[in-house]
């Protein structure tokens, strides 16, 4: 462990700092730092893990500075923000690796298009898939799309490359990607800190020829693409964000982005080439690197994308040779592939310790609206498309009851398909959440009904997006600052959409649930259930009266476990060798779902005098 | 300052349950570096957070740090807010000069209770903390939830772990006091504070100095189930046999050389029978926080 010596300075290097404007920040804390010092007018977003923070944090600066909010989905945030660069403002769009697929067909054609106040689209990948459904690489799209593409490495380059990707953005006339990565996102570190500077607005600028791209606009502007994508490489061949750190002569190391920290810490000697692109690259810049030194290496977490390009450039480099293409970098990821190509000397790996510990996958919240829900399909015995969002947790014990899951609204078409195929004789139903229902359930709910499938949707109102947190959306009835607006009504919403058999059931009312699924499921057509209950956590951490077990009561069915409640564990007593059920008081919150589902009664409020 | 420029950084592993306050202690841990005028990183995963899911911080600081997450195996100090977390990352600690500081709080998992045949166990973690901490050298286990518990709220568990967490580091503890004011609602100020003075005393009261006097080197120092532990001077103990046979629980035996040892500690309730009834004064009960048994 290191000792820390008594520094001498301690108290100037504080001072140094405050009066630097140094503080410690997420990476996404960084990028919304750099966005409002490079004066962004309007940002917008859909939240989605590990991009969430971006918005939140921008929407703390004054409303006089931004407008930021949250959009229905990606496309619409990059839409928004494409608008806001119309009419000459700096606009900026957050989203996560995912969302880049929901937005792309708006980001197609805008990199004909090109900018008028700058623009600048963040986007967060999940490499190791920590909360998402893939591991794409951002930096195939941004080659397809012929955007650049900044790579910060840590928190104050993430402001930085921010900053400066605005005014790239309007020198060549393109939108900028920024790519993080959740390390990035979510690790915190001292940053220093600049002022805001907000250029003055161009207003709209009148030019069919660019701003409409029909195909005889869209033909002419093809080739300024092409010439774009020369003139950035050339302008990255000597441009300081990019660094070539001399080192050690036998090895040199190509990389961007977070796995630059990693080649620090494993080979703190090599020479390093860090590239602030990763799209277009300065091929000249890269070979006269390559040519200073002796074994080339690239490396770059998931895709091959920037070793692919130079050797295509016939410079002799390895990558994918010794480095995964899946899952996240790490210290010991790389010091292994060193080890493969012969840089390093394997080292002895230790011997696990002799211990178990306990398996602990994530589960839905005490008292969570969503476990009724899955409990009532259960009964059913139906297929079950679901969606995205904390109730994909149905899929695993002991509720599992979802049988696919595929992207952000895709449970209502899955089930159209499947009732369409004519293989089932079970009911198919799909579930999908409130926000993702806006986000992109809509579509196929008209779809479904146009069609006359035979399904039936549960809508999971939970009155807030919460597998990321706790987000406001349209159905809400709050904006991301906090302020009032109008709310979307979805009973209103769905019978606009056709259909005829809708129905609103309190998520908790454990009769009423299997009832109105019941008949919703009987229903010939399209039936929407609504299941109606605010999340326990946000906006505001719901507690209610605590319940207990009267143990003398309790024939340990363990009919409540199936619930799968946090809250719910094992007693000591036990009947013919089962547990009887313990209640954990600091955990329960009232929601009475074990209570109605027990079958000897004996689960009741604990009265506030005893 | 020369030492410290060339020296690696020093890496703090901080997991748990979520919502304990894992990104708390971090946060407060990486405040106080940067306070010192290190570099510091703190990296997490949040997410499934909320979810009731494993929770983990990484906390890098010294002159100069570059991997936001801390190479395997090269955890200087890990601080467990959950007992079964700990061990879930305790191959991510340095095998020779690690340290393990663990809350024997546990939080079981509705998966653990999944068998429901006549007779089935809880899938929870077997081992107890006695025979973990033996196995792994440097380690402290507390029952910082019961601590926590004795000061009114079992939310500041994670208050008592920083407390013993800051003996393990080398900052005044005038510094740990300001972050930590700054850190908490203000109108939890007073009980943080005293939690986190609990966590020191606990680690502290361990290895008075003038103990160490008194007593010879080579007390086994055993962690029951309930929080509290048995020290046995060995120098001491003559292997009477008299703690062994009067246990209520018979959780005392003679080892191989004829000296007593807690055999199973899951057992003993602390009732203190083995200490009342010593002829050598070599069995001494401590309570959770390592102060002798009032």
């Amino acid at each position: 462990m290191t000792v820390i010596s008594k520094s001498k300075n301690r108290a100037a290097a504080i001072g140094e700092a405050a009066a630097a404007g140094a503080r410690p920040l997420t990476g996404n804390e960084a990028i919304a730092r750099g966005a409002w010092e490079a004066g962004v007018r309007v940002a917008s977003g859909y939240p989605g893990t590990p991009s969430t923070e971006i918005l939140e944090t921008l929407a703390r600066y004054p409303v006089d500075d931004l407008q930021a909010q949250w959009s229905t989905n990606e496309k619409v945030a990059l839409d928004v923000a494409i608008g806001a660069s119309f009419a000459g403002v700096r606009a900026m769009a957050s989203m996560k690796h995912v969302g880049l697929n929901v937005a792309a067909d708006a980001l197609m054609s805008l990199t004909y298009i090109g900018v008028n106040g700058g623009l600048v689209i963040v986007v967060c990948d999940d490499p190791g898939i920590h909360s998402s459904q893939n591991e794409q690489d951002t930096r195939l799209f941004c080659r397809l799309a012929m955007v650049p593409c900044l790579e910060p490495s840590d928190a104050q380059e993430a402001l930085e490359f921010t900053r400066a990707a605005f005014a790239l953005s309007e020198q060549f006339d393109t939108p900028v990607v920024i790519r993080s990565t959740t390390r990035l996102s979510h690790t915190r570190s001292v940053v220093a800190l600049g002022s805001r500077v907000v250029p003055p607005s161009r207003g709209f600028r009148e030019d069919t020829k660019k701003n409409v791209m029909i195909p005889a606009h869209a033909r002419a502007r093809h080739p300024r693409l092409i010439e774009r994508e020369q003139n950035l490489a050339a302008f990255f061949e000597q441009n300081p964000l990019n660094r070539w750190e001399k080192g050690d002569a036998a090895i040199g190391v190509i990389t961007a982005g977070t796995p630059y920290a990693y080649v620090k810490e494993i080979l703190p000697g090599a020479s390093v080439l860090k590239l602030a692109l990763s799209y277009p690259l300065p091929m000249e810049l890269i070979r006269d690197f390559a040519l200073s030194v002796g074994r080339v290496f690239v490396v770059e977490e998931l895709e091959p994308a920037i070793e692919t390009e130079i050797r295509a450039a016939g410079i002799a480099a390895a990558g994918k040779a010794y480095f995964p293409r899946t899952g996240e970098f790490s210290p010991e990821v790389v010091r292994a592939a060193f080890e493969r190509a012969g840089v390093l000397e394997p080292q002895p790996k230790p011997a696990p310790w002799p211990v178990q510990s306990t398996p602990r996958p994530p589960v839905l919240c005490p008292g969570c609206p969503h476990t009724m829900s899955y409990m009532a399909i259960r009964a059913l015995n139906a297929r079950v498309a679901g969606d995205i969002g904390c109730y994909t947790l149905a899929t695993i014990e002991p509720l599992r009851s979802i049988d696919t899951c595929v992207s952000m609204g895709s449970s209502i078409a899955n089930a159209v398909g499947m009732s369409k195929a004519g293989t089932e004789d079970k009911p198919i139903i799909a579930t999908i959440g409130d926000s993702t229902f806006l986000h992109a359930g809509i579509p196929p709910l008209i779809d479904a009904v146009y069609n006359n499938a035979n399904i039936t949707v549960i809508i999971l109102d939970n009155h807030i997006t919460a597998m990321t947190g706790g987000q406001d959306h349209a159905g809400t009835g709050r904006t991301l600052r906090g302020e009032g607006t109008t709310r979307i009504d979805f009973e209103q919403m769905v019978r606009a959409c056709g259909v005829k058999w809708v129905r609103r059931v309190d998520s908790y009312d454990v009769g009423q649930m299997h009832q109105s699924f019941r008949e919703a499921v009987a229903f010939k057509g399209v039936s929407v259930v609504i299941s109606d209950r605010p999340c326990v956590l946000d906006p505001v951490r719901i507690r209610g009266p605590v319940f207990a077990v009267a143990l003398d009561a309790c024939t340990a069915c363990q009919s409540c476990m199936n619930l799968g409640c946090p809250a719910l564990g094992w007693d000591d007593t036990t009947v013919e060798g089962r547990h009887k059920v313990k209640i954990n008081a600091e955990l329960c919150i009232g929601c009475t779902l074990c209570a109605q589902s027990c079958p000897s009664d004996c689960i009741r409020p604990v009265s506030p005098a005893a | 300052m020369a030492d410290t420029e060339t020296s690696p950084p020093t890496n703090v592993l901080i997991v748990g349950v979520g919502g304990q306050g894992v990104i708390m202690v971090s946060k407060v841990l990486a405040a106080l570096c940067q306070l010192h005028g290190l570099q510091v990183k703190q990296s997490e995963v949040h997410g499934m957070a909320k979810r009731g899911g494993s929770v983990f911080s990484h906390v890098r600081f010294g002159a100069q740090v570059w991997s936001p997450i801390i190479p395997h195996g090269e955890t200087d100090i890990l601080v467990a807010l959950e007992w079964s977390e700990g061990l879930r990352w305790l191959d991510a600690m340095r095998r020779d000069s690690g340290t393990f500081i663990a809350d024997t709080q546990q939080i079981v998992p509705p998966i653990a209770f999944r068998d429901r045949r006549p007779g089935a166990r809880s899938g929870y973690a077997p081992q107890s903390p006695a025979a973990v901490l033996e196995m792994v050298g440097t380690g402290f286990a507390l029952d910082a939830t019961r601590v926590a518990a004795g000061l009114g709220n079992t939310r500041i568990a994670n208050t008592v772990l920083l407390g013993a967490l800051s003996t393990a580091l080398p900052f005044p503890v005038e510094g740990w006091i300001s972050v930590l004011r700054d850190f908490v609602p203000p109108h939890t100020v007073a009980v943080n504070l005293k939690a986190f003075q609990a966590g020191r005393d606990w680690v502290e009261s361990g290895s008075r100095p003038a103990e160490e006097a008194a007593r010879p080197a080579g007390a086994r120092v055993a962690v029951a189930a309930r929080g509290h532990r048995l020290e046995i001077t060995e120098a001491w103990c003559k292997g009477c046999d008299i703690c062994v046979k009067m246990c209520p629980e018979r959780c005392l035996r003679l080892d191989e050389r004829g000296l007593a040892e807690l055999a199973n500690p899951a057992a003993c309730t602390g009732c203190r029978v083995c200490e009342w009834l010593c002829p050598d004064f070599a069995v001494r009960v401590l309570d959770g926080l390592g102060q002798p048994v009032a």
